[in-house]
């Protein structure tokens, strides 16, 4: 049945997703070495509290927060401080992170700490509490959750939206979450609710996992002000963004915050570990990872500790000998991975391992046909057709200026519909890494 | 896994594509268009058929020869959306050199002097068509056909074969012509039969007479999401409406909504013309704009020239204002309503 889009624009590729939504949610084993970053999350990095050679318990802490937008890291296993050094990084180049090395026959036993009892925590200590617990965005963007939550005075929180809508191809963390998890992603919900002192929660989610919704309402308990929502799929529905312009019909002003417009926006599976680990007053030592593609021989949602190397998590589930191409995420925004010796870190919420066959490697260029296609897919009413234009003519400024290609965030439909296969958000990529780089140049130039 | 470390190819995303692709979308406005040309070949027998091969050649050849030696173009299949586009707005006993002449204008100046494919600020194929107006206007207004001649699937008119820049036999013209429905009504106060001009049994150029065959072959590409729908139907609508107020104001002068729909090059133009996406607007109230705009022109030059026909110069005159209309009418980005672009 085909039911009207909630926002504009967008594209509906194939989803992908029955390959992994059926199967339960396995816990991996320990690598023999695990690669702990100490910047995981957006904003600062944690301090380490632990020096070579000490010995740890799973869950114990590694590095402290240093000041608001910080973190702490937890120990993901029992085990022995290797080295504090660089490691290699996803971005590419190396940050600093500890090497910790697991006992032999160490237990999936997490240390627990002061827990904060939903009933008797004030909404300041519950907020502390998460970010004690170490606790960022799990959808992605693992923007720390407190500081969310840390509200400028006279700012409200009309609706806490938690976000299940899960609408890149392949994923289904946020489902099998969901299914496995309702009575966390209950208790979690309460306590996001104390903490923001929100009127009403929604739980959003896509067409496909309305029963896992279902059974997360049916968890509820009476009297807590949650309602369901499902929404036809349609990808970046998951984006905050647009999740707001479907829910609400209103939309985050340019350059603001979804609170500007009274919303929270929480990913599901975020809120399902602050309802695992705050009454234990645990730190997040693991996270679900779905593992897909046609080039995995076992696809399927995996528990892993943090800082498990790419390549270990590879072996564990099976990779087919054409293997050509790896990225974490999804296969419209993920990240392409240039080497698997980069560990998984609290933002990672699935990577997904292609053939040549699904590549299209060498796919010919046309000129742009000026179909508009892209102008219709964007979900940000931009003009990706312009955009394209004037950054193959190195206009950028233009690009900024007129065109606002600030407001890109990067979601790829553009280049997904093209006729012309032109490489149009990667030509935008390049164009705003050339203005960052011309602002520092700029910046470097004032110094002196 | 020492063969693995070598060979992860690093790309962007997005990692997948939609799968539309241009060759694929000239593939299905020639599959759109494919009824239309049988039907012209039926009606107007073997000059339709000479006139749409050599204009379809005609085009092919001329980007062949006009992009430089070792890349070619043909297999985006612009060329061949032209060309086939080309021959079926010309009238259908049209001497073929000119035919050959008029395809050679549209692909050289209309399109590869702007650049090629996705440069052309024109229609290319009323570039062509417009050039032999200027060039040849007793041809162009006179080698008409009349529908469903006997013999015409056994001989070809005098005038299809006249030889180069020499003038074919006195009167020949004359002598050929069926008028157009529209310039019997505009000249001689002729009605043409409702049915002839939704089926296509009237004279005109070779594709346009069959307003239903166009208007399936126009729903196909709306459904198939090649062209954006609201041109056509901005076009039309504002066609419809205006012919309707100036039917009920003078209807001696002017023909009834139904008559002025399905005849001329109205139905040809709004679904396979204007539709171009290279040369009309990008965004939908672009399009709207557009569409209306090409609309009322038609209706303009239909009344008030000296011409019976004017759906081509609007189009031409809509294609010159459509990067204007995308420069007012840039979409409003998220989160920016009520602020200064």
């Amino acid at each position: 049945m085909w039911r009207r889009s909630a926002f504009a624009g967008g594209v509906t590729p194939a989803p992908h997703k029955a390959q992994t939504r059926g199967l339960p949610i396995r816990q991996f084993p320990f690598a023999p070495l695990l690669l702990v970053p100490l910047l995981q999350h957006a904003g600062r990095p944690a301090l380490a509290v632990v020096r070579e050679g000490d010995e740890v318990e799973r869950g114990a802490l590694l590095a402290r927060a240093d000041g608001e937008l910080s973190v702490p890291v937890h120990a993901p296993a029992a085990g022995r401080v290797r080295r504090i050094a660089l490691m290699p990084s996803l971005a590419g180049a190396m940050v600093e992170g500890i090497y910790l090395e697991p006992f032999a026959g160490a237990t999936q036993e997490v240390r627990a700490g002061v827990g904060c009892k939903l009933d008797r925590a004030s909404a300041v200590e519950i907020v502390d509490a998460i970010q004690d617990a170490g606790i960022v965005g799990l959808g992605g963007a693992a923007f720390p959750t407190h500081a969310k939550l840390r509200l400028a005075p006279g700012l409200r929180v009309r609706m806490l939206i938690v976000n299940g809508a899960e609408c890149e191809p392949y994923l289904t963390t946020d489902y099998r979450v969901m299914i496995e998890q309702a009575a966390d992603i209950v208790l979690g919900m309460r306590y996001l609710l104390k903490a923001c002192a929100a009127e009403q929660a929604v739980l959003a989610v896509e067409d496909g996992a309305a029963d896992a919704a279902a059974g997360v309402l049916d968890a509820m308990p009476a009297g807590v002000p949650l309602s369901v929502r499902t929404l036809p799929a349609r990808y970046p529905q998951g984006a905050e963004k647009l999740l707001i312009k479907a829910l609400l019909a209103a939309e985050v002003p340019a350059g603001g915050l979804p609170i500007d417009v009274g919303a929270l926006c929480i990913n599901v599976a975020t809120v399902a570990e602050i309802g695992r680990l705050l009454p234990h007053g645990r730190g997040i030592v693991e996270r679900v990872v779905t593992i897909s593609g046609p080039a995995v021989r076992d696809p399927g949602n995996y528990r892993i500790p943090l800082g498990t190397p790419l390549r270990f998590a590879l072996e564990q589930v099976g990779m087919h000998e054409a293997l050509s191409r790896v990225f974490l995420g999804g296969p419209m925004m993920g990240q392409p991975l240039a080497s698997l010796d980069v560990p998984i870190t609290k933002g990672i919420s699935g990577f997904v391992a292609f053939t040549p066959a699904e590549q299209g490697a060498t796919a010919p260029m046309w000129p742009c046909i000026h179909c508009g296609r892209c102008v219709s897919a964007c979900p940000v009413q931009l003009n990706p057709c312009q955009l394209g234009l004037l950054a193959r003519h190195g206009e950028v400024d233009t690009m900024r200026e007129r065109f606002h290609l600030d407001q890109c965030f990067e979601c790829g439909c553009c280049a997904y519909v093209c006729p012309a296969h032109i490489p149009l958000v990667q030509e935008f990529r390049a164009a705003k890494a050339e203005l960052r780089r011309a602002s520092a140049r700029s910046n470097d130039g004032g110094a002196r | 896994m020492n063969r693995r470390r070598a060979g992860l190819a690093i790309a962007p995303a997005p990692h997948v594509h939609g799968g539309t692709a241009v060759p694929w979308v000239m593939l299905h406005v020639v599959i759109a268009l494919l009824p239309v040309c049988l039907f012209a070949c039926y009606v107007f027998g073997l000059a339709a058929l000479a006139i749409l091969v050599v204009a379809t050649l005609s085009c092919v050849l001329a980007e062949r020869l006009c992009v430089r030696s070792g890349v070619s173009t043909l297999g985006d299949g612009s060329a061949l959306v032209t060309g086939l586009i080309y021959g079926l707005t010309l009238p259908p006993a049209l001497p073929l050199w000119m035919v050959a002449v008029g395809g050679g204008v549209a692909i050289v100046i209309g399109k590869c002097l702007f650049g090629g494919l996705g440069g052309n600020a024109f229609n290319p194929a009323l570039v062509g068509r417009v050039f032999l107006q200027a060039a040849f206007p007793a041809a162009m207004t006179g080698c008409w056909l009349a529908p469903l001649t006997e013999g015409r699937f056994s001989a070809l008119p005098a005038t299809t074969l006249a030889w180069p820049l020499l003038a074919p036999v006195d009167g020949s013209y004359d002598i050929l012509s069926g008028a157009t429905p529209l310039g019997a009504w505009k000249f001689a106060g002729v009605d043409t039969p409702l049915v002839d001009l939704v089926l296509g049994f009237s004279a005109g150029s070779t594709g346009e007479t069959s307003a239903v065959l166009l208007f399936v072959g126009g729903l196909y590409l709306v459904m198939m999401r090649v062209v954006e729908w609201r041109i056509p139907v901005a076009l039309l609508g504002s066609v419809a409406l205006v012919s309707a107020g100036l039917h009920l104001h003078d209807a001696a002068r002017h023909p009834d909504v139904l008559t002025v729909l399905c005849s001329g090059g109205l139905m040809i133009g709004a679904w396979f013309m204007a539709t171009d996406p290279v040369a009309s607007p990008l965004t939908a109230a672009g399009a709207w704009t557009y569409g209306l705009a090409i609309g009322l022109l038609v209706v303009l030059i239909r009344a008030a020239s000296g011409q019976p026909e004017g759906v081509m110069y609007a189009i031409l005159l809509g294609n010159a204002v459509a990067p204007h209309i995308d420069r007012w009418l840039q979409p409003r980005p998220y989160g920016m309503r009520g602020r200064r672009r």
